[in-house]
Protein backbone atom coordinates (compact mmCIF):
# COMPACT_ATOMS: atom_id res chain seq x y z
CA UNK A 1 0.00 0.00 0.00
CA UNK A 2 2.94 2.29 0.76
CA UNK A 3 0.76 4.59 2.83
CA UNK A 4 2.37 7.63 4.38
CA UNK A 5 2.07 8.43 8.07
CA UNK A 6 3.47 11.38 10.05
CA UNK A 7 7.26 11.32 10.15
CA UNK A 8 7.55 12.33 13.81
CA UNK A 9 6.52 8.88 14.98
CA UNK A 10 9.13 6.36 16.02
CA UNK A 11 7.94 2.76 15.97
CA UNK A 12 9.20 0.35 18.61
CA UNK A 13 8.39 -3.27 17.70
CA UNK A 14 7.40 -5.72 20.39
CA UNK A 15 6.46 -9.41 20.19
CA UNK A 16 3.16 -8.54 21.89
CA UNK A 17 1.80 -5.42 23.58
CA UNK A 18 1.66 -7.55 26.73
CA UNK A 19 5.39 -6.90 26.86
CA UNK A 20 4.79 -3.19 27.51
CA UNK A 21 5.49 -2.37 31.09
CA UNK A 22 4.59 0.77 32.99
CA UNK A 23 8.25 1.72 33.35
CA UNK A 24 8.72 1.61 29.54
CA UNK A 25 5.96 4.17 29.12
CA UNK A 26 7.23 6.43 31.90
CA UNK A 27 10.85 6.29 30.73
CA UNK A 28 9.76 7.38 27.26
CA UNK A 29 8.37 10.57 28.76
CA UNK A 30 11.37 10.98 31.04
CA UNK A 31 13.56 10.85 27.95
CA UNK A 32 11.48 13.50 26.25
CA UNK A 33 8.78 11.81 24.18
CA UNK A 34 5.86 14.18 23.58
CA UNK A 35 3.38 11.34 23.41
CA UNK A 36 3.30 7.56 23.38
CA UNK A 37 0.65 5.30 21.98
CA UNK A 38 0.46 1.55 22.11
CA UNK A 39 -1.07 -0.25 19.15
CA UNK A 40 -2.20 -3.75 20.01
CA UNK A 41 -4.26 -6.41 18.28
CA UNK A 42 -8.03 -6.27 18.46
CA UNK A 43 -9.40 -7.20 21.85
CA UNK A 44 -10.25 -10.88 21.86
CA UNK A 45 -7.70 -11.78 19.22
CA UNK A 46 -4.48 -11.75 21.22
CA UNK A 47 -2.25 -14.70 20.35
CA UNK A 48 -1.31 -14.82 24.04
CA UNK A 49 -4.93 -14.34 25.18
CA UNK A 50 -4.58 -11.22 27.33
CA UNK A 51 -1.49 -9.33 26.14
CA UNK A 52 -3.42 -6.42 24.66
CA UNK A 53 -5.76 -6.25 27.67
CA UNK A 54 -2.76 -6.04 29.99
CA UNK A 55 -1.23 -3.32 27.81
CA UNK A 56 -4.41 -1.26 28.17
CA UNK A 57 -4.13 -1.50 31.94
CA UNK A 58 -0.48 -0.38 31.83
CA UNK A 59 -1.48 2.55 29.65
CA UNK A 60 -4.17 3.49 32.16
CA UNK A 61 -1.65 3.30 35.02
CA UNK A 62 0.75 5.53 33.08
CA UNK A 63 -2.08 7.96 32.35
CA UNK A 64 -2.90 8.27 36.07
CA UNK A 65 0.73 8.88 37.04
CA UNK A 66 1.41 11.34 34.22
CA UNK A 67 -1.70 13.29 35.17
CA UNK A 68 -0.67 13.37 38.85
CA UNK A 69 2.84 14.66 38.16
CA UNK A 70 1.69 17.35 35.75
CA UNK A 71 2.95 15.88 32.47
CA UNK A 72 -0.58 15.17 31.25
CA UNK A 73 -2.36 11.83 31.08
CA UNK A 74 -3.68 12.52 27.57
CA UNK A 75 -0.20 12.08 26.14
CA UNK A 76 -0.48 8.31 26.38
CA UNK A 77 -3.12 6.23 24.67
CA UNK A 78 -3.96 2.67 23.67
CA UNK A 79 -5.35 1.67 20.27
CA UNK A 80 -6.45 -1.70 18.92
CA UNK A 81 -6.42 -2.71 15.30
CA UNK A 82 -5.81 -5.77 13.15
CA UNK A 83 -2.58 -6.33 11.23
CA UNK A 84 -4.46 -5.93 7.94
CA UNK A 85 -5.74 -2.44 8.75
CA UNK A 86 -2.97 -0.28 7.32
CA UNK A 87 -5.30 2.66 6.51
CA UNK A 88 -6.53 2.62 10.11
CA UNK A 89 -2.90 2.60 11.28
CA UNK A 90 -2.34 5.78 9.33
CA UNK A 91 -5.53 7.32 10.75
CA UNK A 92 -4.38 6.57 14.27
CA UNK A 93 -0.92 8.01 13.61
CA UNK A 94 -2.51 11.19 12.26
CA UNK A 95 -5.03 11.38 15.11
CA UNK A 96 -2.31 10.99 17.73
CA UNK A 97 -0.04 13.49 15.99
CA UNK A 98 -2.85 16.08 15.90
CA UNK A 99 -3.58 15.47 19.55
CA UNK A 100 0.05 15.81 20.64
CA UNK A 101 0.56 18.93 18.50
CA UNK A 102 -2.44 20.45 20.25
CA UNK A 103 -1.04 19.51 23.67
CA UNK A 104 2.37 20.95 22.82
CA UNK A 105 5.79 19.60 23.73
CA UNK A 106 6.44 17.38 26.72
CA UNK A 107 6.89 19.80 29.66
CA UNK A 108 9.77 17.66 30.96
CA UNK A 109 11.72 18.38 27.80
CA UNK A 110 11.14 22.11 28.17
CA UNK A 111 12.04 22.04 31.87
CA UNK A 112 15.25 20.11 31.17
CA UNK A 113 16.32 22.60 28.50
CA UNK A 114 15.66 25.47 30.89
CA UNK A 115 17.71 23.76 33.60
CA UNK A 116 20.65 23.19 31.27
CA UNK A 117 20.55 26.79 30.09
CA UNK B 1 3.30 -12.71 53.26
CA UNK B 2 2.78 -9.16 54.43
CA UNK B 3 0.49 -7.41 51.96
CA UNK B 4 0.89 -3.71 51.29
CA UNK B 5 -0.49 -1.27 48.76
CA UNK B 6 1.21 1.72 47.20
CA UNK B 7 0.48 5.10 48.65
CA UNK B 8 -1.07 7.64 46.28
CA UNK B 9 1.66 9.54 44.41
CA UNK B 10 0.33 12.88 45.73
CA UNK B 11 0.91 11.77 49.31
CA UNK B 12 4.44 10.61 48.48
CA UNK B 13 5.24 13.87 46.70
CA UNK B 14 3.98 15.85 49.69
CA UNK B 15 6.44 14.00 51.91
CA UNK B 16 9.52 14.38 49.73
CA UNK B 17 8.94 17.72 47.99
CA UNK B 18 11.54 19.60 50.02
CA UNK B 19 14.30 17.04 49.61
CA UNK B 20 17.24 17.41 47.22
CA UNK B 21 18.61 13.89 47.45
CA UNK B 22 16.25 10.96 47.75
CA UNK B 23 16.96 7.27 48.00
CA UNK B 24 14.06 4.99 47.11
CA UNK B 25 14.59 1.67 48.84
CA UNK B 26 12.56 -1.36 47.81
CA UNK B 27 12.41 -4.77 49.41
CA UNK B 28 12.80 -8.09 47.62
CA UNK B 29 10.42 -10.02 49.84
CA UNK B 30 6.67 -9.70 50.50
CA UNK B 31 6.17 -6.30 48.87
CA UNK B 32 7.78 -7.59 45.68
CA UNK B 33 5.32 -10.48 45.57
CA UNK B 34 2.34 -8.21 46.20
CA UNK B 35 3.68 -5.79 43.58
CA UNK B 36 3.83 -2.74 45.78
CA UNK B 37 7.46 -2.22 46.76
CA UNK B 38 9.83 -4.35 44.70
CA UNK B 39 12.45 -3.36 42.16
CA UNK B 40 9.83 -2.63 39.49
CA UNK B 41 7.78 -0.36 41.73
CA UNK B 42 10.95 1.41 42.86
CA UNK B 43 11.83 2.14 39.22
CA UNK B 44 8.34 3.42 38.44
CA UNK B 45 8.22 5.69 41.48
CA UNK B 46 11.74 7.00 40.81
CA UNK B 47 10.82 7.81 37.23
CA UNK B 48 7.59 9.54 38.28
CA UNK B 49 9.36 11.61 40.95
CA UNK B 50 12.20 12.57 38.58
CA UNK B 51 9.62 13.86 36.11
CA UNK B 52 7.66 15.64 38.82
CA UNK B 53 10.69 17.53 40.11
CA UNK B 54 11.98 18.26 36.62
CA UNK B 55 8.57 19.65 35.71
CA UNK B 56 8.74 21.92 38.74
CA UNK B 57 12.19 23.17 37.78
CA UNK B 58 13.96 21.47 40.65
CA UNK B 59 17.00 19.30 40.22
CA UNK B 60 16.72 16.39 42.62
CA UNK B 61 19.02 13.38 42.82
CA UNK B 62 16.89 10.27 43.01
CA UNK B 63 18.62 6.93 43.42
CA UNK B 64 17.16 3.46 43.53
CA UNK B 65 18.08 0.39 45.53
CA UNK B 66 16.23 -2.79 46.35
CA UNK B 67 17.46 -4.69 49.39
CA UNK B 68 17.02 -8.41 49.86
CA UNK B 69 15.05 -7.63 53.02
CA UNK B 70 14.57 -4.56 55.17
CA UNK B 71 13.72 -6.55 58.30
CA UNK B 72 17.23 -7.92 58.87
CA UNK B 73 20.34 -6.11 60.07
CA UNK B 74 22.64 -7.74 57.54
CA UNK B 75 20.79 -6.40 54.50
CA UNK B 76 20.25 -2.94 55.97
CA UNK B 77 24.01 -2.73 56.48
CA UNK B 78 24.29 -2.33 52.69
CA UNK B 79 23.06 1.24 53.14
CA UNK B 80 25.59 2.25 55.80
CA UNK B 81 28.14 3.72 53.41
CA UNK B 82 25.67 5.62 51.26
CA UNK B 83 22.77 6.68 53.45
CA UNK B 84 24.39 9.94 54.61
CA UNK B 85 24.33 11.18 51.02
CA UNK B 86 20.54 11.48 51.11
CA UNK B 87 18.10 13.91 52.72
CA UNK B 88 15.34 11.32 52.78
CA UNK B 89 14.98 7.60 52.31
CA UNK B 90 11.64 6.58 50.86
CA UNK B 91 11.16 2.96 51.83
CA UNK B 92 8.75 0.80 49.87
CA UNK B 93 9.06 -2.02 52.40
CA UNK B 94 6.27 -2.88 54.82
CA UNK B 95 5.95 -0.99 58.09
CA UNK B 96 8.38 -3.44 59.67
CA UNK B 97 11.11 -2.61 57.17
CA UNK B 98 10.51 1.13 57.38
CA UNK B 99 10.83 1.05 61.16
CA UNK B 100 13.90 -1.16 61.24
CA UNK B 101 15.59 1.07 58.70
CA UNK B 102 14.67 4.16 60.73
CA UNK B 103 15.93 2.60 63.95
CA UNK B 104 19.23 1.73 62.39
CA UNK B 105 19.99 5.08 60.78
CA UNK B 106 18.92 7.73 63.22
CA UNK B 107 20.05 10.80 61.28
CA UNK B 108 18.21 10.20 58.01
CA UNK B 109 14.41 10.59 57.81
CA UNK B 110 12.76 7.42 56.50
CA UNK B 111 9.33 7.79 54.93
CA UNK B 112 6.91 4.98 54.01
CA UNK B 113 5.97 4.63 50.37
CA UNK B 114 3.34 1.96 50.93
CA UNK B 115 0.44 1.35 53.30
CA UNK B 116 0.96 -1.98 55.04
CA UNK B 117 -2.36 -3.80 55.20
CA UNK B 118 -2.32 -7.41 56.42
CA UNK B 119 -0.81 -10.88 56.35
CA UNK B 120 -2.42 -12.65 53.47
CA UNK B 121 -2.30 -14.71 50.31
CA UNK B 122 -2.35 -14.09 46.58
CA UNK B 123 -5.72 -15.52 45.54
CA UNK B 124 -5.04 -14.60 41.95
CA UNK B 125 -2.86 -12.00 40.26
CA UNK B 126 -3.89 -8.65 41.70
CA UNK B 127 -6.13 -10.08 44.42
CA UNK B 128 -4.82 -10.51 47.95
CA UNK B 129 -6.86 -11.52 50.98
CA UNK B 130 -6.18 -11.67 54.69
CA UNK B 131 -5.44 -14.96 56.40
CA UNK B 132 -3.64 -14.26 59.68
CA UNK B 133 -3.63 -11.61 62.38
CA UNK B 134 -0.68 -12.98 64.31
CA UNK B 135 -2.81 -13.53 67.42
CA UNK B 136 -0.06 -15.53 69.09
CA UNK B 137 -2.14 -18.62 69.92
CA UNK B 138 -3.00 -20.55 66.78
CA UNK B 139 -6.21 -22.57 66.84
CA UNK B 140 -6.21 -23.69 63.20
CA UNK B 141 -5.91 -27.33 64.29
CA UNK B 142 -9.38 -27.10 65.84
CA UNK B 143 -11.07 -25.12 63.11
CA UNK B 144 -10.23 -27.21 60.09
CA UNK B 145 -7.39 -24.93 59.01
CA UNK B 146 -9.60 -21.86 58.64
CA UNK B 147 -8.95 -18.97 60.98
CA UNK B 148 -11.93 -17.37 62.73
CA UNK B 149 -9.69 -14.62 64.14
CA UNK B 150 -8.69 -13.23 60.76
CA UNK B 151 -11.63 -14.31 58.62
CA UNK B 152 -14.67 -13.82 60.85
CA UNK B 153 -15.67 -10.15 61.11
CA UNK B 154 -16.51 -10.67 64.79
CA UNK B 155 -13.54 -12.95 65.49
CA UNK B 156 -15.98 -15.47 66.98
CA UNK B 157 -14.53 -18.63 68.45
CA UNK B 158 -17.79 -20.57 68.49
CA UNK B 159 -19.72 -19.46 65.44
CA UNK B 160 -21.43 -18.77 63.21
CA UNK B 161 -23.43 -15.81 64.42
CA UNK B 162 -26.94 -14.93 63.32
CA UNK B 163 -25.57 -12.72 60.55
CA UNK B 164 -24.48 -15.67 58.44
CA UNK B 165 -26.77 -16.09 55.42
CA UNK B 166 -26.28 -18.63 52.67
CA UNK B 167 -22.61 -18.91 53.58
CA UNK B 168 -21.97 -15.17 53.42
CA UNK B 169 -21.22 -12.64 56.13
CA UNK B 170 -23.66 -9.88 57.03
CA UNK B 171 -21.05 -7.17 56.62
CA UNK B 172 -20.47 -7.91 52.93
CA UNK B 173 -22.43 -10.16 50.62
CA UNK B 174 -19.23 -11.12 48.82
CA UNK B 175 -17.46 -12.13 52.00
CA UNK B 176 -17.56 -15.80 52.96
CA UNK B 177 -18.74 -16.57 56.47
CA UNK B 178 -15.62 -18.01 58.09
CA UNK B 179 -17.67 -20.32 60.26
CA UNK B 180 -19.53 -21.67 57.23
CA UNK B 181 -16.15 -22.40 55.68
CA UNK B 182 -15.05 -24.09 58.91
CA UNK B 183 -18.17 -26.26 58.99
CA UNK B 184 -17.77 -27.19 55.31
CA UNK B 185 -14.16 -28.16 55.86
CA UNK B 186 -14.85 -30.14 59.02
CA UNK B 187 -17.54 -32.04 57.10
CA UNK B 188 -15.06 -32.81 54.33
CA UNK B 189 -12.58 -34.03 56.93
CA UNK B 190 -15.23 -36.14 58.65
CA UNK B 191 -14.59 -34.25 61.88
CA UNK B 192 -17.96 -32.64 62.57
CA UNK B 193 -17.77 -33.88 66.16
CA UNK B 194 -15.02 -31.26 66.65
CA UNK B 195 -17.55 -28.55 65.82
CA UNK B 196 -19.55 -29.51 68.89
CA UNK B 197 -16.57 -28.89 71.17
CA UNK B 198 -16.56 -25.43 72.71
CA UNK B 199 -13.36 -23.50 72.13
CA UNK B 200 -12.29 -21.98 75.46
CA UNK B 201 -11.83 -18.26 75.97
CA UNK B 202 -8.76 -17.03 74.16
CA UNK B 203 -5.85 -15.44 75.99
CA UNK B 204 -5.85 -12.12 74.14
CA UNK B 205 -2.78 -10.95 76.03
CA UNK B 206 -0.82 -12.97 73.48
CA UNK B 207 -2.25 -10.75 70.78
CA UNK B 208 -1.67 -7.00 70.54
CA UNK B 209 -3.76 -6.46 73.68
CA UNK B 210 -0.70 -7.44 75.68
CA UNK B 211 1.41 -4.68 74.11
CA UNK B 212 4.24 -5.07 71.59
CA UNK B 213 5.41 -8.67 71.50
CA UNK B 214 8.84 -10.21 71.60
CA UNK B 215 10.15 -13.71 71.08
CA UNK B 216 13.51 -14.72 72.53
CA UNK B 217 14.94 -18.10 71.62
CA UNK B 218 18.18 -18.75 73.39
CA UNK B 219 18.61 -22.08 71.58
CA UNK B 220 19.21 -20.32 68.28
CA UNK B 221 21.22 -17.38 69.57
Amino acid sequence: MRLQYPSGIRIICLPCTGKVDLIHLLRSFEKGADGVYVVGCMEGSCQFTTGNLRARKRVEQARTILEAIGVGGDRVQMFNLAASEAPRFVEIAEEMTRKILALGPNPIKKARKKMVA
Amino acid sequence: MIVAKQKPIDEIIEGVKNADKILIAGCNECVTVCESGGKKEVAVLASALRMYFMNHGKEVKIDEITLERQCDHEYLEELRKVIDQYDIVLSLACGVGVQFLAEKYMRTPVLPGVDTCFMGVTEQRGVWTERCQGCGQCILARTGGICPVSRCAKRLFNGPCGGSTRGKCEIDKDLDCAWQLIINRLKELGRMEDYELLIPIKDWSKERAGGPRKIVREDVQ
